[in-house]
């Protein structure tokens, strides 16, 4: 099926999704040379040759919109606009970083300014929460989306089914990000999947997927901005899986000489910087002049950022003790962009029962071309989503030729 | 007014603060339409509509994942767990992302989790469990079990208010047995405050929830015998009121803690364990314990008597510490 992704990106946003890429992995590398100085307190994990998949993704984001990242998600975080100084401090658990000292690595979140979410270890839970965050946000009438990555690995989780089967049901305005990198610690995909494409869990849950070469940062920016459309017109929840490998070990202490050389020397070729970097270079986009440029900024921020870092203190052991509980205000209130009335009697006032049009029989029609094609789209069919967005109110009757074309429309796969 | 039960109580409240407050919204499994397993949020959807009273499908974790995000743009979830023996299934998002997210990273969870709990209904050893030690061992989360009418409803509105995670046992043998009157008006009724329901001289009896009602019960036979117990009804056990059961063993010397949980790392332990460091000097005897049996909940009527902890239980350990 062809694509219909709009291509088209500026010079501008090229050269920033190349600036977000460098800076990535000059402040991971610069976390390197800290980690063997024993300037990390603990574990250190590398996002080498995944940095096109975070920048990409996280640039088709508006300010407005949510994210919640994963490990190594560290480009994601620095387009979202968080600076090289937390990404440090958070490794250095020093008393100035967002979490001051309480949590490390990309373990910290920003509900103001910056709407980020924080993750937490363990794998999936970020779903069902930015299902949430994503409910939240269309209750509010504030049109946003929300973003989150989980890895080949994570998708095995009840978690990830649980909640992108809700996300789904209730059409949440939500990009699951499945980082493909083919390896999950020491276990490589077949072990966790018996399928070739994860995007392919999307038809079971009845949503769109898009399946995408995540070391082409520009195909991943151009998906990514589709799939952030289709969520914000009410057509969410869209998985994209992102194909790419991890060209570290699970983190700093795992030399990964479980992976064959050759395949390490596959991906070597396709690092997704070098080759953005000759794209760039040969559509006259990146001179000589513009790349020394971005070099030297980048440079100067995360020299200046880590200086700050080294020169901060550790936290003071008595906070420890502290914030269990909020005993003050919470730091956010609701910001409504729609009326409250809406929401309140006698408006919100309804008749309280389910509309079952489809009584749920076996039908012989409905398993034509069910082998190796795709179910029924049912969910998009499903319930009114009013321009509030409100929940399903209940499954109506669909017409099945006109589900099927909707299906194979909702399925269409951006290959390259 | 007239007097309501218990399960109205909590009824009242949720109606009030969904009017009060457009950020409250209900979330759970058949609570819509159905109104809820046990009609709890009956007529919830009716009045506030779809988006305010979402149905979801069985997915606990997705549940709890759902209203932590929502919470995080300054929505108040109510959460509905069917039962809160099923709180098993979310234990992950509770205690390590809702648990731990304020402490971490300065992220409130302003949410209720809702949880019909407690045995004596023979539910059996999937329907009956008191988990509440669990959470109570996880710092962030509080945990609330009442055991009136007035205080169901006057601790919901509370725990609605609050800005943390709170978890909301309601002990389904309460719902539709008792009755009480209730304070006209915004009724609240603050978390972290336990109620001296008799005063007593001669030993005090700590319980909550049901057990409450049976220590009242007993300590009705033990004044009959010439001994007036003080029971102390908890309310909400973490934050726990230490200064209330502090003050009471200062002045009756005495301990009895009763509870529907089991004893192994119930939460008698633990307030025997306090009132040892704190009030040692204090003691005339021995902090004595009525729990329930350190096993699964059994089915079978004669099965689940023996494991509950009764009236005669507490006579028993009552009359044995009022002796020394």
């Amino acid at each position: 099926m062809k694509s219909t992704t709009n291509t088209s990106v500026s010079r501008e946003q090229q050269l920033d999704l190349y600036y977000y890429m460098r800076l990535n992995r000059t402040v991971e590398d610069t976390m390197v040379n800290l980690f063997r100085q024993n300037k990390i307190v603990g574990g250190l994990y590398s996002s080498l040759g995944q940095e096109g998949i975070s920048v990409g993704t996280a640039y088709a984001l508006e300010k407005r919109d949510w994210l919640a990242p994963m490990i190594r998600n560290i480009g994601a975080l620095l387009v979202k606009g968080c600076r090289p100084r937390d990404i440090f401090t958070q490794h250095m658990a020093r008393f100035t970083s967002p979490t001051r000292g309480k949590d490390g690595t990309s373990h910290f979140g920003d509900l103001k300014d910056l709407h980020i979410v924080s993750p937490i270890s363990m794998l999936g839970d970020l779903i069902p929460v930015m299902t949430g965050v994503a409910m939240a946000g269309r209750y509010l009438g504030q049109k946003i989306v929300s973003m989150t990555w989980i890895g080949d690995g994570g998708t095995s989780t009840g978690a990830f089914h649980e909640g992108m089967n809700l996300a789904a049901q209730q059409r949440a305005a939500m990009v699951c990000v499945i980082e493909n990198n083919q390896w999950a610690y020491s276990t490589p995909v077949s072990r966790q999947v018996p399928i070739k494409d994860l995007a392919d869990r999307a038809r079971a849950y009845g949503c769109r997927a898009f399946i995408v070469d995540g070391n082409d940062v520009e195909a991943v920016f151009t998906t990514s901005r589709e799939a952030v459309a289709l969520c914000r017109a009410g057509q969410g929840p869209v998985i994209i899986e992102a194909k790419s490998m991890r060209m570290r070990g699970h983190a700093q202490h795992d030399p990964a000489e479980y992976v064959p050389d050759e395949m390490f020397a596959y991906w070597k070729a396709r690092d997704p910087i070098a080759l953005y970097e000759k794209r760039l270079a040969a559509s006259g986009v990146l001179d000589a002049k513009t790349k020394a440029g971005i070099e030297a900024r980048i440079e100067k921020e995360v020299k200046a950022d880590v200086e700050f870092a080294e020169n901060s203190p550790f936290p003071p052991p008595e906070i420890a003790e502290e914030s269990v509980y909020c005993e003050g205000p919470l730091p956010i209130s609701p910001q409504w962009q729609r009326p409250i009335a809406e929401v309140q009697p006698p408006r919100s006032s309804v008749k309280a029962e389910w509309q079952v049009a489809d009584f749920g029989a076996f039908e012989r029609d409905a398993m034509e071309g069910m082998a190796g094609s795709l179910p029924a789209d049912s969910a998009a069919e499903a319930g009114s989503t009013d321009g509030a967005g409100g929940s399903n109110h209940g499954p109506k009757k669909k017409a099945s030729a006109a589900a099927k074309k909707a299906v194979r429309k909702s399925a269409a796969k951006v290959r390259r | 007014m007239a007097p309501i039960t218990f399960l109205e109580g909590i009824r009242q409240a949720l109606f009030e603060e969904m009017e009060r407050d457009p950020a409250v919204v209900c979330i759970g499994e058949d609570i819509g339409v159905y109104g809820g397993a046990f009609k709890v949020t009956a007529g919830l959807l009716e009045r506030f509509g779809w988006e305010r009273v979402i149905d979801t499908p069985i997915s606990e974790t997705a549940i709890i994942g759902a209203a932590c995000g929502m919470s995080y743009l300054g929505i108040r979830p109510v959460v509905e767990l069917q039962f809160v023996d099923f709180i098993a299934c979310c234990f992950n998002q509770l205690t390590n992302f809702v648990a731990k997210s304020y402490y971490l990273w300065g992220a409130p969870v302003p949410m209720v989790v809702r949880a019909p709990s407690g045995g004596g209904v023979h539910g059996g050893p999937f329907h009956s469990a008191n988990p509440e030690m669990y959470f109570g061992h996880t710092p962030g989360l509080k945990v609330v079990y009442p055991s009136t009418p007035s205080d169901a409803k006057g601790l919901m509105k509370a725990a609605i208010r609050d800005n943390n995670p709170v978890l909301f046992f309601e002990h389904k043998f309460l719902y539709r047995r008792i009755k009480e009157e209730i304070p006209a008006g915004d009724h609240i009724v603050p978390l972290g405050k336990a109620a001296v329901r008799r005063e007593g001289s001669d030993l005090t009896i700590v319980s909550y929830a049901a057990m409450a009602h049976t220590s009242m019960e007993a300590a009705t036979e033990l004044a009959k015998e010439g001994i007036e117990a003080e029971v102390l009804d908890l309310r909400t056990l973490f934050p726990l009121d230490k200064e209330a059961i502090i003050a009471s063993v200062k002045k009756t010397n005495k301990l009895l803690i009763v509870h529907e949980d089991t004893k192994t790392g119930g939460i008698a332990g633990e307030i025997a364990a306090i009132v040892c460091e704190e009030a040692f000097e204090h003691l005339d005897g021995p902090v004595a314990r009525v729990t329930a049996l350190d096993t699964p909940v059994p089915y079978s009527p004669p099965l689940e008597e023996r494991f509950l902890p009764n009236v005669n239980d507490v006579l028993r350990a009552a009359r044995e510490l009022a002796r020394y």
